[in-house]
């Protein structure tokens, strides 16, 4: 991964019921703080795939405060729902927050874990979310063909190509 | 099979350390049971389940030769697995390349507030 250059790569990787999800961003952890925690900031950016976008982006950011995302298809009309409560907030460094996807399909609910480390003016931006089941973290994969969550399975895709 | 309750077979297959290692082992060549068991500390029958549930999932197939049934991987369904999560990899870098951009335009608004901020304590 270059960091400090214009190329940033997402990184995956995965063990057992967790995913964890590493990026940076050109910009101070002040600002990527806010773009993931400020409704009208978000909505800026968390679209989901080409012809979706997030009808309704609800941040009640406070210990116990309740979060709920709404991506809409431009079609058909078909909502896609997550929410979930915030358990840990220290800004500009680190949230928490259990998070559930509103399908009845789906088994359980995750804990996701922001960090925003900043060197340089780079920020790295690190996403942990653990699952409290196998089932529900492959769910989630499942899910995520509609949504966008991330995959179990890349660290074995890469073995497996070698 | 349709095809989510076809990923259901290859997920749920794959949700066990030991049978992903037996599939990183057959990504390199084709063996027979007892050499599969080789390496781990189980038995040839404890093996034997595993292979079992890999099959069922069309992750591999197993043909008879002689004495031996040797395992092959089958690439279809990894295929397709990979294709879902490499789709979803994608999502979240469009997501994050909109980020950028986003970030991109608060750098130039910070930096113009704090300016006007600047300008005001001058006077």
């Amino acid at each position: 991964m270059k960091l400090g250059a214009t190329e940033h790569q997402l990184e995956v990787t995965t063990s057992d019921r967790q995913i964890v999800m590493t990026r940076t961003f050109d910009a101070p952890r002040e600002l990527v703080f806010d773009a993931f925690t400020k409704p009208e900031i978000v909505k800026r950016w968390l679209l989901g795939p080409d012809g979706w976008s997030l009808a309704v982006c609800d941040i009640d950011l406070k210990i116990g405060g309740a979060f709920r995302y709404v991506w809409r298809s431009d079609a058909d009309g078909h909502e896609f729902v997550v929410s979930g409560v915030y358990t840990e907030i220290t800004r500009p460094e680190r949230v928490a927050h259990t998070e559930k996807f509103d399908d009845p399909e789906y088994p359980g609910e995750s804990l996701e874990t922001w960090v925003f480390d900043e060197r340089d003016g780079v920020t790295t931006f690190t996403s942990t979310i653990l699952y409290d089941s196998m089932e529900a973290c492959n769910k989630a994969v499942e899910l995520g063909a509609v949504q966008g969550a991330e995959s179990c399975y890349d660290a074995l895709a890469a073995l497996l190509a070698q | 099979m349709s095809t989510p309750q076809r990923l259901d077979a290859t997920f749920m297959a794959l949700a066990d350390p030991t049978r992903r290692a037996i599939l990183a082992r057959l990504a390199k060549g084709e063996l027979s049971v007892t050499e599969l068991a080789a390496p781990f500390a189980m038995s040839q029958p404890a093996i034997s389940k595993h292979l079992k549930v890999l099959e069922l999932a069309g992750l591999i197939s197993r043909r008879q030769d002689a004495q031996r049934r040797p395992c092959r991987i089958e690439a279809a369904p990894m295929a397709e697995v990979t294709g879902w999560l490499e789709r979803y990899r994608q999502l979240w870098e469009g997501n994050f390349k909109r980020l950028d951009a986003v970030l991109d335009e608060l750098k130039v608004d910070a930096a113009g507030s704090k300016h006007i901020k600047r300008r005001r304590k001058k006077r």
